[in-house]
């Protein structure tokens, strides 16, 4: 009973993590269905940003709470400026966005080596992160849970602003219709970078919570990518929700079945979950419904 | 494709020169290409340069396919490393066992190294037969892509949903090798390959017979990819990458004609990546990972990726590039690599083959090629 806890504890760290990173990824493939595959370095820079600041700041307390929001301006600055000079020639042929933001993560992860140095780098975690608390015989470690917790924080600011402001309320009448927000007076090329700006500051926010579970590197994103692209396929578009549910999900599955069998055999189960689950559900678990034929 | 008329013929009668110029047009560039690669190039080319030629024509047959699947039918083959290596595998296997025979050993060599006892591993087994495991290198291939195909175009999963699929098929089969060290030989793979079938390796008139295997059949296949374009089969691929809804309700079912392009393509990859394992002596995972997957596109990117020609060509120029300049420059060839994607792909789509169509269409409007959907 403890062991099956103690797995799944571990399965919802690796959730968060996915989440984390998804998150971004639902704002700018769901939402915007550009294929990023800079994201990771962009969860790289909000890494170094953290690695960075820790030179600097000499209390790793005080270093992670200000590396959370510089982190989230960084990545999302690149972010900006990756759609301001690429991404918006790119919006109709989306598979095209793939390959070019594949050249712009090479040319960052070289950048990286050629600024940092190639091998791994690593932060200094604060005290009250470093230890494990036990609850009814499962040991929960405390970096893993703070990870959790920033997730869930993640999950509620972005709700609140699709949901609630005046700009959540143009993101989602640009993804809905954007001929129709565009001709209502929405500034839609505006919207556009707004929303890559949000979407990549996650990943820097990401990057962030990295540096507690592992080396900081200039390749540390591209071993995330493609799972998180995989959490949103699955989780279908323009919902949250559905990459809430599809990263916990996944997590979980992944650390029961390393338990059961081995690393690799995990991944590929998962992997063929994944495309038997497509025949139920082609859209993803939760999917916006459209008029449109394709 | 679209011939020039000039204003006063308004029948279809063309001019007996300009037929008979388009006509050779093809199988003359064909003919030059072939004296190029199997006459001239033998003679010309130290072994060293010519063992390289092999490898980069290895890499022009995945993008053969590549054109097929990607230029005509807009499927983005992210995944083409899994078919490379399966094919790869697949004779790599039958190799080491042939070796592991000359020598009198039961197992291959990596095998007594891991310990994993005496027997060999039931899937192996097959292998020693050259037959079955010729016949595996595509087949098997062709079978991976045409499982996951059906799933995945039968239930109109859509494009880039089918990009992130076959992508993250590479890194699972990658991170699979990896993991069974003791059958696979794990992250180094199948290395130090001496004979082909009875041929040693090491002795460069071999190599030199092993080259014009890979330039014989990067010709051939050529020749099947131009004859397939220009099919009526050719016409419903293009038909679909153009717009999908359209053949759908023209009574033709899009998922099938996918299908066939993928698989197809998968087949030539895993054959390149059987011709690629006498040529350089090795496959591994980091050979057929994420990396090295969407690697094989970029070639194609480049050259054009509609243009069969030009997916061959860009291909064997980047090769080239990137084998100059990454011993030299390893980092300046990662800009480099970055830089041809983001300017290929994002300001050139029709690659350096849209150029020649470009400059054309000043003097007539040439038909525009649709967007990938």
């Amino acid at each position: 009973m403890t062991v099956i806890l103690n797995q799944s504890f571990t399965g919802i760290s690796i959730g968060a993590v996915l989440l984390l990173i998804a998150l971004g990824l639902t704002l700018t493939f769901g939402q915007m269905g550009v294929i990023n595959m800079a994201h990771g370095e962009f969860i790289m820079a909000g890494a170094y940003t953290t690695y960075v600041l820790q030179k600097s700041v000499s209390s790793a307390g005080v270093s992670l709470l200000v590396a959370l929001p510089l982190a989230f301006l960084v990545a999302g600055a690149m972010g900006a400026l990756l759609e301001w000079l690429l991404i918006r020639r790119l919006y109709t042929r989306p598979l095209d966005t793939l390959l070019v933001t594949w050249g712009v993560s090479l040319m960052l992860q070289q950048l990286a080596r050629d600024i940092f140095g190639a091998p791994n780098v690593q932060t200094h975690a604060p005290d009250l992160l470093t230890g494990n608390i036990s609850v009814a015989g499962v040991t929960l470690a405390n970096n893993r849970l703070f990870i959790l917790v920033l997730a869930l924080l993640c999950v509620l600011a972005l709700t609140l602003i699709l949901r609630r402001t005046p700009l959540g309320r143009r993101v989602r009448a640009v993804v809905q219709n954007r001929d129709l927000a565009e001709v209502s007076g929405i500034a839609t090329e505006r919207v556009d970078r707004t929303t890559f700006f949000i979407g990549s500051g996650l990943a820097g926010v990401a990057g962030v919570a990295l540096t507690l579970v592992g080396p900081i590197g200039p390749t540390m994103g591209t071993n995330y990518i493609v799972d998180a692209f995989l959490v949103v396929v699955v989780g279908g578009i323009a919902q949250l929700k559905g990459s809430v549910i599809t990263a916990f999900a996944l997590g979980v599955l992944q650390s029961v079945l390393e338990y059961s069998t081995t690393v690799s055999v995990a991944k590929v189960i998962v992997l063929v979950a994944i495309v038997a689950f497509l025949q139920w559900r082609p859209q993803g678990l939760y999917t916006l419904r459209t008029r449109s034929l394709a | 494709m679209t011939t020039t008329t000039s204003p006063t013929e308004t029948t279809s009668v063309v001019q007996p020169s300009v037929s008979l110029l388009e006509r050779f047009r093809v199988p003359g560039a064909f003919l030059l290409g072939a004296l190029l690669l199997l006459g001239v190039a033998p003679l010309v080319l130290s072994d060293f340069r010519l063992n390289l030629l092999a490898k980069y024509l290895c890499y022009a047959i995945v993008a053969v396919g590549v054109s097929l699947a990607w230029g005509r039918g807009g499927l983005m083959v992210l995944g083409q490393g899994v078919f490379f290596g399966l094919g790869g595998y697949a004779m790599a296997m039958h190799l080491k066992l042939a070796d592991a025979a000359d020598t009198g050993q039961r197992l291959p060599d990596f095998m007594q190294l891991y310990g994993t006892g005496d027997a060999l591993p039931w899937w192996w087994s097959p292998f020693a037969n050259p037959a079955f495991a010729l016949a595996m290198t595509v087949l098997l291939p062709m079978a991976v892509a045409a499982l996951l195909g059906f799933f995945v175009f039968r239930r109109r999963v859509k494009g880039a949903y089918f990009a992130i699929l076959s992508q993250a098929l590479a890194a699972a089969l990658a991170i699979w090798l990896v993991g069974q060290q003791a059958t696979t030989g794990g992250t180094n793979g199948l290395t130090d390959i001496q004979g082909f079938f009875g041929y040693d390796l090491n002795d460069p008139v071999n190599q030199r017979m092993v080259y014009l295997i890979i330039a014989a059949v990067l010709l051939l296949l050529m020749a099947a990819a131009r004859q397939l374009f220009v099919s009526r089969y050719g016409e419903l691929l293009i038909a679909v990458r153009d717009s999908e809804e359209r053949v759908r309700f023209l009574g033709y079912n899009p998922a099938n004609v996918k299908l066939v392009a993928y698989v197809v393509a998968a087949g030539m990859a895993g054959l390149a990546g059987a011709l690629f394992v006498p040529a350089v002596g090795i496959i591994s995972p980091a050979l057929i990972g994420i990396v090295p997957s969407i690697g094989f596109v970029i070639g194609a990117a480049v050259g054009g990726r509609a243009s069969l020609v030009g997916a061959v060509l860009g291909t064997i120029a980047v090769a080239w590039t990137q084998s100059t300049l990454s011993d030299a420059y390893p980092a300046a060839w990662t800009y480099l690599q970055g830089l041809l994607f983001v300017v290929a792909v994002g300001f050139l789509p029709g690659g350096l083959a849209s150029l020649v169509t470009v400059l054309r269409k000043r003097r007539t409007p040439a038909r525009t090629t649709g967007e990938t959907a």
